[in-house]
């Protein structure tokens, strides 16, 4: 046990802790330096999910069902997955249109509906005052297990005024008032809150888990320790199947699940962390994971807490859902306890200022302000300064909402577990998914079908689920419970129309959001929608495909513009609407405020950022009064989207030329890169050619000019050199020759005088004109053919080019004395294949290629005639001018062949077969 | 004492001529065929003068003159590059890789022969 005055101490502090993180966080964003624009600190914040049910409720509801604690975390883990696709949509929606809370997500995207938002704001305050109750009732036991001995009786309050469960709910909203409403902001987003919530989140998950590890390796001796001491007592080992003896209650599990992935989504306080607060839409690519995983890791120790917890207390009078209290300090340690104790707070404070700030504003805005405007003269032009008015609403709405809250506890909260009454606000909020989601998704959903269904399924959640709690915990009569309303059975709120065999929670899930959906889509198709409902259905439902130059407003009228300044300036002070207006103006590209014109654009404008600070019912009621307006029919909303369609067929033709003109360019780059490329290669055959010509020539001048100086030169000497200038001249001439050759070849000009030719016929005529320099050589040349070779359509001189080139190739390589080349042609039907195979030293594998290429002689060419460099990429030219392939195989050591194929042509081919 | 030059070439013709040029000039000649046999030579006989071709098998001019200018004990050997290459861009590697001089084929023999006498007069 600890002393009151140290808890006390202790939260007070931490809470003081938390409100300076909050200070730090707003001063930072005034000054443009935000400490929230992470995804960390926006994934940490998500975790806002896990309250006092998580902290104190799970072990309890572990203890005594085992596993069934485990849906509620399972249902968020799949939204998740789904949060990219509905989540950014959503983010999307509200910050392109300002929007501030669900109520007025919901009332805007149906034509801007006072009646809908203020719907809304009663289901949402009524759904979650179950929820708030449960905050006020973890607190207030986790606080009497510190402050009263282990299993020692707290004393009841005599009096009201003496517990001290209203004075938390009091603190509570004090902190929730200095938290977030001490300036109006609500249009823009609270950093610092953001930041104390990041926090929070940190914190409770750390005692949490430091309490976990306490017990799982303080006290047992590990998991396996705990569970195997579980399962040796009977009770306990039940906890620990899904069945627990009875048949697995598929449709419960699956209720829960889903229940708690819309929760996770439409719960006011998620709405607000997740879509309001959040600084960037990518930010939530980390949550993503970042949440799931925090789930994962608070719920690692429920049940090794929840078993410890049995087997330690065993029959001893201590509730399951404050054993991660109550086992440290039956253990004595106290420091613990009260770090456990300071998680536990967090989960408290964290839950209940965000989602009392979320209903204040939605209080303030969607209920208390439309009634105001119009009945009272605060909506007339001559009106003061509001800003003032509405902190003190929304100050009220939390103070109120937090008694509530109180009374609930008060009523009810006795005779239900922690996880029971969370239940009952889950379901409350899941009341909102026909339309949201119908809203983002669905053009032709309605004001009319969104009312119908939100008033069915709210009545149907009422009477289901809401008031039988009340009746169990005896504050109404259980008469309409076992009876059924005015003695009518089918009436039954547990068993409505006769359903039975569900469990109360998933009857009350069933028929709630059956009605709901139901009255939605029919009452949607039954009715055609207002021009204003079509409007907002369009601008929500597409909301990626718009941008802000783009989407039309629907709007016509008059309007002047130093009324809505003045308007502007009522609800968000005259400084800061002074300079929205500068900047306005400076946007549209007039010089002063008084030149800005007076368009529907202008009052679209002054509409959003009024949204953002008293939510868009009120503020299309207060532009209302203040512009004259035209009524706008459902032709008009046509006309509009048709020119603005019209806008964006011309912006995406423009869009087109754009994108063909860049396509154009990148062409034309690639050419550019092609013709560079073609030109260096130009310049290198230039080069190339020049240095083979000079060669040659140097030794001609060399020669001719020594020979010219010294006219006494030895005979032997004279005649040597005579030669060497006749055989150079000889190869100068052979060189220009395969030079225009090939460039005759590569530029499409060479001549072709195609025939049907015989090969044989140009292989003997070849070999007999090359046989002298076989002779000479002493090299041995033989011819393996087949007796007879289909005719072919080739240029004969052409084809006796090539092969001599191959020829004399061959026979510069081949050994003196031992030379040995082959020639093999062979005829098949596809076309002819020749090789030239000689016994020369082979040619490298990383060389063959090299061959093909011009001026490219192989290395350690044995010195005799000496080629051009030509010869081989002229040959393969020819062959490829008629289709044909050449190649070399060769390894070194093992002589060389080069061999070609010609395919037959088409032509050549129906004649032989 | 007569000077000693390398001719390095791989044209053969080139060769002969070079030779008999320069043993005209009254010099010794040493010739070698390829980049590698030059680099040889050179570290062998240690030349007074190099005439060195760019485009050579195993190891190109440039190549060679680089190895020269490398080692300490040669690199204030004379490099006289020959080279059919005649573009700007051939001369300025040559000298940037620390030709002493450039002279492009085909060549006048008179020229070339003073060229020689010149940096040889000049060292």
């Amino acid at each position: 046990m600890l002393s009151p005055t140290l808890v006390i101490t202790v939260s007070f502090t931490y809470l003081f802790i938390l409100f300076a993180v909050a200070y730090f966080g707003d001063k930072r964003a005034e000054t443009g330096q935000s400490i929230i624009a992470s995804p960390w600190v926006y994934a940490l914040s998500m975790a806002v999910y896990c309250t006092a049910w998580t902290y104190f409720g799970s072990v309890g509801l572990a203890a005594s069902a085992g596993v069934w604690f485990l849906p509620i975390y399972l249902g968020p883990m799949l939204s998740m997955i789904l949060a990219w696709l509905v989540v950014r949509k959503m983010i999307r929606i509200a910050k392109t249109y300002r929007i501030t809370s669900i109520a007025d997500f919901i009332a805007s995207r149906y034509g801007k509906s006072p009646l809908l938002a203020g719907l809304v704001t009663i289901i949402t305050v009524v759904g979650i005052v179950p929820y708030i109750a449960l905050q006020l009732k973890a607190i207030s036991s986790g606080y009497k297990v510190m402050t009263t001995p282990l299993g020692g009786i707290a004393t009841p309050p005599s009096a009201w005024w003496s517990d001290g469960t209203l004075y938390m709910a009091l603190i509570l909203a004090g902190f929730t008032i200095i938290f977030g409403t001490r300036h109006l902001d609500s249009s823009e987003r609270h950093e610092g809150l953001v930041a104390a919530i990041a926090l929070e989140s940190v914190v409770k998950l750390v005692a949490f888990l430091a309490v976990g590890l306490f017990v799982t390796y303080g006290i047992f001796d590990g998991m396996s320790d705990i569970f195997s001491q579980a399962s040796a007592i009977a009770e306990i080992k039940a906890l620990l199947t899904f069945d627990q003896g009875r048949s697995f209650a598929y449709t419960q599990w699956f209720a829960l699940t889903l229940l708690a992935m819309l929760s996770v989504i439409f719960l006011p306080r998620q709405f607000q962390i997740m879509v309001v607060e959040n600084v960037d839409e990518q930010h939530l690519k980390r949550a993503v994971w970042v949440f799931p995983l925090y789930l994962l890791l608070i719920n690692i120790f429920v049940l090794p807490i929840a078993l410890g917890g049995l087997l330690y207390f065993g029959t001893a009078p201590v509730n399951a859902e404050t054993f991660v209290l109550s086992l440290p300090l039956a253990h004595g340690q106290n420091m613990l306890a009260l770090f456990a104790f300071v998680g536990g707070l967090s989960a408290v404070t964290g839950m209940v200022i965000v989602e009392v700030i979320a209903i204040s504003t939605m209080v303030c805005n969607d209920l208390v302000m439309p009634v105001l405007l119009r009945t009272t003269r605060l909506g007339e032009r001559s009106g003061g300064d509001l800003t003032k008015l509405l902190l003190f609403i929304r100050r009220i709405a939390i103070i109120g909402i937090l008694l509530l809250g109180y009374l609930y506890f008060h009523l009810a909260g006795e005779a239900y577990a922690l996880v029971s009454i969370g239940l009952i606000s889950f379901a409350a909020v899941a009341q909102f998914a026909p339309a949201m989601l119908g809203g983002m998704y669905w053009k032709n959903g309605t004001r009319d079908g969104a009312l119908a269904g939100l008033l069915l399924g709210f009545v149907m959640w009422s009477y289901t689920l809401m008031l039988p709690s009340l009746a169990k915990s005896g504050w109404i009569s259980e008469d309409f419970l076992n009876q059924g309303l005015f003695g009518i059975e089918l009436l039954k709120p547990e068993q409505f129309l006769g359903l039975v065999g569900l469990d109360n929670l998933t009857h009350s899930l069933f028929w709630s959001l059956f009605v709901n959906i139901a009255a939605y889509v029919a009452v949607s198709l039954w009715k055609r929608p207002t021009a204003h409902e079509t409007s907002q259905a369009l601008l929500f439902v597409d909301v990626f495909e718009r941008t802000h130059l783009s989407h039309p407003v629907f709007w016509q009228g008059q309007a002047k513009v130093t009324d809505l300044l003045h308007l502007t300036g009522r609800f968000m002070g005259e400084t800061k609407a002074l300079r929205l207006f500068t900047d306005y103006a400076q946007e549209v590209g007039v010089d002063e405020i008084g030149q800005i014109p007076e368009d529907a654009t202008l009052v679209h404008f002054v509409e959003t950022h009024l949204t953002g600070a008293i939510g868009s019912a009120s503020a299309r009621i207060m532009v209302a009064s203040v512009v004259e307006e035209e009524a706008l029919e459902l032709d008009d909303v046509m006309r509009i989207l048709e020119e603005a369609s019209q806008l964006r067929a011309y912006s995406e033709a423009l869009e087109e030329k754009s994108r063909s003109l860049e396509q154009a360019t990148r062409e034309l780059q690639v050419a550019n890169e092609q013709l560079k490329s073609l030109d260096r290669l130009k310049d290198n055959f230039m080069s190339s050619v020049t240095h083979e010509l000079r060669t040659p020539l140097t030794s001609i001048r060399a020669m001719t000019e020594l020979m010219l100086d010294d006219p006494d030169m030895e005979e032997e000497q004279r005649l040597e050199f005579l030669s060497i200038v006749v055989s150079e001249a000889e190869r100068l001439s052979r060189l220009v020759n395969q030079v225009l050759d090939m460039a005759k070849i590569e530029a499409g000009h060479a001549e072709w005088h195609s025939s049907d030719v015989d090969i044989l016929e140009l292989v003997t005529q070849s070999v007999n004109s090359i046989s002298g320099i076989y002779k000479e050589h002493g090299a041995v040349l033989e011819v393996h053919a087949p007796k007879h070779v289909s005719l072919i359509r080739a240029d004969a001189d052409r084809l006796i080019q090539v092969l001599i080139n191959l020829l004399s190739n061959a026979v510069k390589f081949v050994p003196e004395q031992k030379g040995k080349v082959e020639v093999h042609i062979r005829d098949a039907k596809e076309g002819i294949t020749v090789e030239v195979i000689d016994n020369g030293p082979g040619i490298a594998p990383e060389k063959q290629q090299l061959v093909f290429e011009k001026f490219r002689q192989v290395e350690g060419e044995i010195d005799r005639q000496p080629g051009t460099g030509l010869g081989l990429p002229i040959s393969r030219q020819i062959v490829e001018h008629f289709g044909g392939r050449m190649w070399l195989q060769s390894k070194i050591g093992e002589g060389a062949c080069f061999g070609f194929f010609l395919p037959r042509q088409k032509d050549s081919l129906t004649d032989t077969s | 004492m007569s000077k000693t030059i390398l001719i390095a070439d791989d044209e053969k013709n080139i060769l002969i001529s070079l030779e008999f040029l320069m043993k005209r000039e009254g010099y010794v000649v040493v010739v070698a065929h390829d980049g590698q046999e030059a680099i040889d030579a050179i570290s062998r006989e240690h030349p007074d003068l190099v005439l060195l071709d760019v485009m050579m098998p195993k190891k190109t001019g440039f190549d060679v003159c680089q190895e020269v200018r490398a080692n300490p004990d040669l690199k204030d050997m004379l490099i006289l590059m020959l080279t059919a290459k005649g573009r700007d861009t051939d001369i300025a590697k040559g000298l940037a890789m620390g030709a002493n001089g450039y002279v492009i084929k085909p060549f006048s023999t008179r020229e070339l022969a003073q060229r020689v006498h010149d940096m040889l007069d000049q060292a």
